[in-house]
């Protein structure tokens, strides 16, 4: 290689590269604000790393698994509220689980269902529980075909509404 | 040496003919995967067990986000040669390629959108993968705008090569965002090493996809890379040879 062209090639090697370690140690600096939600433990031990705590009052989201049994269904109207815990891969679920309660009050996206991931954006109050404004779902990664997820037990039931619980939001 | 084998290409006529005998064969290609591919996918891929139909949108999002990220590398390289090794022919792929990623960077944005509304529950979340494919999005167009915003085509081609090798820091980013921070939009399904996380009668219908649109991409880049030599070279003598032969042929 010739010295002009050697020459270039470290200029635009160190240009790239100094900007890559700005941009790293900036996206480092800002690592807890980049993430899109707290976790339930996060609620109650704050922020991995920095150990910030939200308080009451403050609006957040919150990001988690939806604990079976744990979906309270008003009847009449669309209230409702449900227990989150902490994501883990594989999904398991133990009484010990911080958990972190949702309550809500509009349409559930198709995704919604007991031990999947949503995200829920809204106010906390009294410490562990969350007054929410928007509920959105979480998807996984896995993609299979109903025969494939029926033999591995897999539940997939849509939330459904009656007229009544529709006709309560307007 | 490697260097022998590649500089007949150095020169625009040679390139230009190459591209040119490439073209019809990504098209065809393209052509034949792209409608096995996008058939088996649409009609025969069985329904994901949650999502009902509405997953199949993967078959176009997934291969349009991999491919904006794939032609932002590819222009990223282009950009580098052109920089250190000065060669006029990195200079014109590199523009060849920026309106295409472009595309494909939107295409990804609008059936993401399209997805995640029914999905999600929303159109658009601020989270990590979706602010920095929608960078993304802004670097090309501004690789696009400094192409155009000089009158001398190397002055142009040097300023928009700057910031697309800059940009190249928002490739990793998108590709981990998933996995270093909490996110809304769910980690990789293919892409990563070892098994893909969906089931073999729906990932080779998205293989058959994703090949497609390379070619496709493929056949597009030569198209431009074509147009980008001729208008760079238009006052060279085997250009105007060209031109009148053209002519020639079209004209009774």
């Amino acid at each position: 290689m010739n010295p002009r062209r050697k020459k270039r090639l470290t200029i635009v090697s160190t240009i790239i590269i100094g900007l890559g370690v700005v941009a790293g140690l900036v996206l480092y600096a800002l690592s807890q604000n980049i993430d899109l939600f707290y976790k339930p433990s996060e609620i109650y031990h704050g922020k991995e790393g920095t150990g910030l705590k939200a308080i009451d009052g403050q609006r957040l989201r919150i990001g988690g698994l939806v604990v079976p049994g744990s979906v309270h269904r008003d009847s009449e109207s669309l209230k409702v509220s449900f227990k989150l815990a902490d994501m883990t891969m594989p999904i398991a679920f133990s009484e010990s689980d911080p958990t972190v309660t949702v309550s809500y009050d509009g349409i559930l996206p198709d995704l919604f269902r007991e031990g999947q991931g949503i995200v829920a954006n809204g106010i906390l109050v009294n410490g562990n529980t969350i007054e929410a404004s928007e509920v959105l779902a979480k998807h996984d990664e896995n993609y299979m075909p109903k025969e494939l997820a029926d033999d591995l037990g897999e539940q997939h039931v849509k939330p459904s509404y009656s007229q009544a619980q529709l006709d309560s939001k307007t | 040496m490697m260097w022998k084998w590649l500089h007949p290409y150095a020169n625009p006529e040679v390139s230009y003919h190459f591209a040119g005998k490439l073209l019809p064969w990504c098209t065809r290609l393209a052509f034949i995967f792209l409608s096995v591919g996008m058939v088996w996918a649409l009609l025969f891929a069985p329904a994901d067990y949650q999502q009902g139909d509405t997953f199949r949108i993967f078959y176009l999002h997934v291969p349009a986000a991999m491919l904006s990220m794939g032609i932002y590398l590819g222009m990223a390289i282009a950009a580098l040669s052109s920089l250190v090794w000065q060669l006029k022919l990195a200079d014109a792929s590199a523009a060849a390629m920026a309106p295409i990623g472009a595309t494909f960077t939107f295409i990804a944005l609008v059936t993401g959108a399209a997805w995640g509304k029914p999905m999600w529950g929303t159109w658009w979340i601020w989270d990590a993968r979706l602010t920095s494919e929608l960078i993304l999005l802004f670097l090309y167009l501004g690789v696009i705008a400094l192409h155009n915003a000089f009158e001398d085509k190397s002055l142009a081609g040097k300023a928009a090569g700057i910031l697309a090798l800059v940009g190249v820091i928002n490739l990793p980013i998108i590709k981990y965002s998933v996995e270093w921070w909490n996110t809304l939009h769910q980690g990789a399904t293919v892409g990563k090493l070892g098994q893909p996380s969906m089931s073999a009668d729906m990932f080779w219908p998205f293989l058959v996809c994703f090949i497609g649109f390379s070619f496709f991409v493929t056949a597009l880049i030569c198209l431009r890379f074509r147009s980008e030599v001729l208008t760079r070279n238009s006052m060279r003598p085997w250009v105007r040879t060209l031109v009148a032969n053209e002519e020639n042929k079209h004209a009774i």
